[in-house]
């Protein structure tokens, strides 16, 4: 605790503790001024921001470019999905199984992908999530293309997951879960190897670590953690479909991730927040200036994104000041 | 010569050395790269690898190391045969090596990279949640390396940040860190001042006692002053070995590689 109060009195520790706080009490500040939608968003953005920061454990601490993790996003999901379909309603059966899958699927794909390398490792975990995405397309008896309608995990006694304020602030304690698990992480031992790597494979090989193991591991845990993602998002929505795992949302969770800063503990967070606030606010807003043109909010979003990969390489985070350690 | 002689018989009086390989053969297409190359380190001994560019020194050592494989031919190191082990599994046995290229990581400070070697031989890293930088052990081994070779002063600074002489010092600190029986110097001094590349020379002198060495090296009053033997190596063939003295009168030598500088 000691350590958090030198981090208030910088720039990015006020911005951060600032942010976490009106997360906190989104759900009372909603309720107050009677804005049920915004809820809504920010229960996308906090669920956004778990499956950006373990996006970040892999593409960030190891820099490993997944071009595929929304798959582990739609394991997860249609875990709780056909578990619920089946019959299996309970959340402690659902949630453990959707987070055992992907870390297996994480470990088979990894032991596979993690032997190549740039282009050709962005290209396999590509391949991967497509070959899933397809596999849940084919399933007729969960509804194929249309999705699956589900009800939402029952926590008897614990939690009602159909309140959506309650549902909210689960989210929110467990994106704070996450980024605290991620915060340890990178100064761990697995984690100076995982970053180490990152910085030169070939030196840590030469010191005599078996980079490749401690990358699959990575690898497996990013996948859980997208899982967690994905089991939300299922719950959110009482809704899975082959969508969430498009390779678009790979796609999305990559820009959230280099948004928000690469490798940076909030950017994530920073990350979500500004691309769900540029989805939501950018239409409307062009669509003031002239009636239609919100359809074509990505022309804007584009080029900003263009503009940031060049000019803030950090992502947002490098402009609240440099990082430490 | 009696130096010379006295040295073959402490070199044959040893049980068994440190590195042995024997008949390594490697081809890049039709490039014979090492052509049935021998050659063998005993504990606390310097044994200096020496040709043109492109002998192919490198290509020999990334076989010693296991980032190449031979074609043929056998590479035993400390009692066991590792021609068939990799990299990482030939590290934990103490064979440690620094890189041609400076090889540290830049983003990290001189601490820390020293640290990462120390945690490299230290079980595995399998450890999610506790924090590296409290870990006083690792801290304290690392530092230790640091002082060892001179970059005490400097253990906060960023690796990136540091003179090339200093990466050179902070790549041997971190060889150190894996308690290396065999050290592997390839071009170590490689783009350094005069002084600089003398302090190395008595950097590495005072670590012979700690471990052999196999040393590549282009400057060749470094490798006179310390190899206690010479292997030269020409298109692949190691076309002589010896003593410093008998290299330096080895005519064949001398036309192929040495020129006027011996003379």
């Amino acid at each position: 605790m000691a350590e958090l109060l030198p981090a208030l009195r910088t720039p990015r520790g006020v911005v951060t503790a600032l942010l976490l706080l009106l997360l906190a009490v989104l759900p009372l500040l909603t309720q107050a001024f009677d804005q049920r939608y915004l809820l809504s968003v920010g229960t996308r953005i906090v669920i956004w921001s778990i499956a950006a920061a373990s996006l970040n454990m892999i593409l960030g601490y190891g820099g490993l470019v997944s071009f595929g993790h929304a798959a582990f996003l739609g394991i997860g999901g249609y875990a709780v999905g056909i578990l619920s379909a089946e019959g299996f309603a309970s959340g402690w059966l659902q949630w453990p199984v959707a987070i055992a899958v992907a870390v297996a699927w994480g470990t088979l794909i990894g032991a596979l992908s993690l032997r190549t390398r740039g282009v050709y490792f962005i290209m396999i975990t590509l391949a991967f999530a497509q070959l899933v995405y397809y596999l849940s397309s084919g399933l007729a008896a969960y509804g194929g293309d249309d999705g699956l309608n589900i009800s939402r995990s029952r926590f008897p006694g614990l939690i009602d997951l159909r309140d959506k304020a309650s549902f909210y602030w689960l989210c929110f304690v467990l994106l704070c879960a996450t980024l605290w698990f991620c915060s340890r992480l990178v100064h761990s031992r697995f984690g100076y190897v995982l970053r180490g790597a990152k910085s030169n494979e070939l030196r840590m090989t030469a010191l005599g670590f078996p980079v490749f193991r401690y990358r699959l591991v990575a690898f497996a845990l990013a996948g859980g953690f997208g899982a967690l993602a994905g089991i939300l998002l299922a719950n959110d929505g009482a809704y899975v479909s082959p969508a969430m795992m498009s390779w678009v949302k790979s796609g999305d969770l990559i820009v959230i991730v280099v948004l928000g800063g690469i490798g940076a503990l909030f950017g994530p967070l920073y990350g979500a927040i500004a691309f769900f606030a540029v989805e939501e606010f950018l239409p409307p807003l062009l669509n003031l200036m002239h009636r239609g043109w919100g359809e074509y909010w990505q022309i804007v979003f584009g080029p900003l994104l263009v503009i940031i990969a060049l000019y803030a390489r950090g992502g947002l985070d490098s402009l609240l000041g440099r990082r430490h350690g | 010569m009696p130096v010379a002689g006295s040295i073959r018989c402490w070199v044959a009086a040893m049980a068994e050395p440190l590195l042995q390989a024997e008949a390594l053969v490697k081809r890049f297409g039709g490039l014979v790269a090492t052509d049935n190359v021998a050659i063998d380190v005993q504990p606390g001994e310097i044994h200096a690898l020496i040709g043109p560019n492109g002998a192919g020194k490198t290509t020999l050592v990334s076989q010693l190391t296991g980032n190449l494989r031979p074609d043929s031919g056998t590479i035993r190191f400390a009692g066991r045969d590792v021609t068939r082990l990799p990299t990482h599994a030939r590290v934990r046995l103490g064979l440690a090596r620094s890189f041609q290229i400076t090889s540290v990581l830049r983003e990290f400070t001189a601490l820390d990279n020293a640290a990462l070697a120390v945690q490299a031989h230290d079980g595995h890293s399998f450890r999610f949640l506790a924090d590296i930088r409290r870990d006083q052990r690792l801290r304290d081994l690392a530092r230790r390396n640091l002082e060892t070779v001179g970059l005490g002063p400097r253990a906060g600074v960023l690796a990136s940040a540091l003179s090339h002489g200093e990466q050179r010092q902070l790549e041997i600190a971190m060889a150190l860190a894996v308690a290396p029986k065999l050290l592997l110097l390839d071009e170590p001094m490689a783009g350094m001042g005069i002084e600089e590349s003398q302090r190395l020379v008595e950097l590495l002198r005072g670590l012979k006692q700690r471990c052999g060495m196999l040393l590549i090296e282009h400057d060749m009053d470094a490798v006179f002053a310390l190899a206690d033997r010479i292997t030269v190596l020409v298109y692949g063939r190691a076309i002589a070995s010896g003593a410093p003295d008998e290299i330096r009168g080895n005519a064949e030598v001398r036309q192929a590689y040495l020129g006027e500088e011996a003379s």
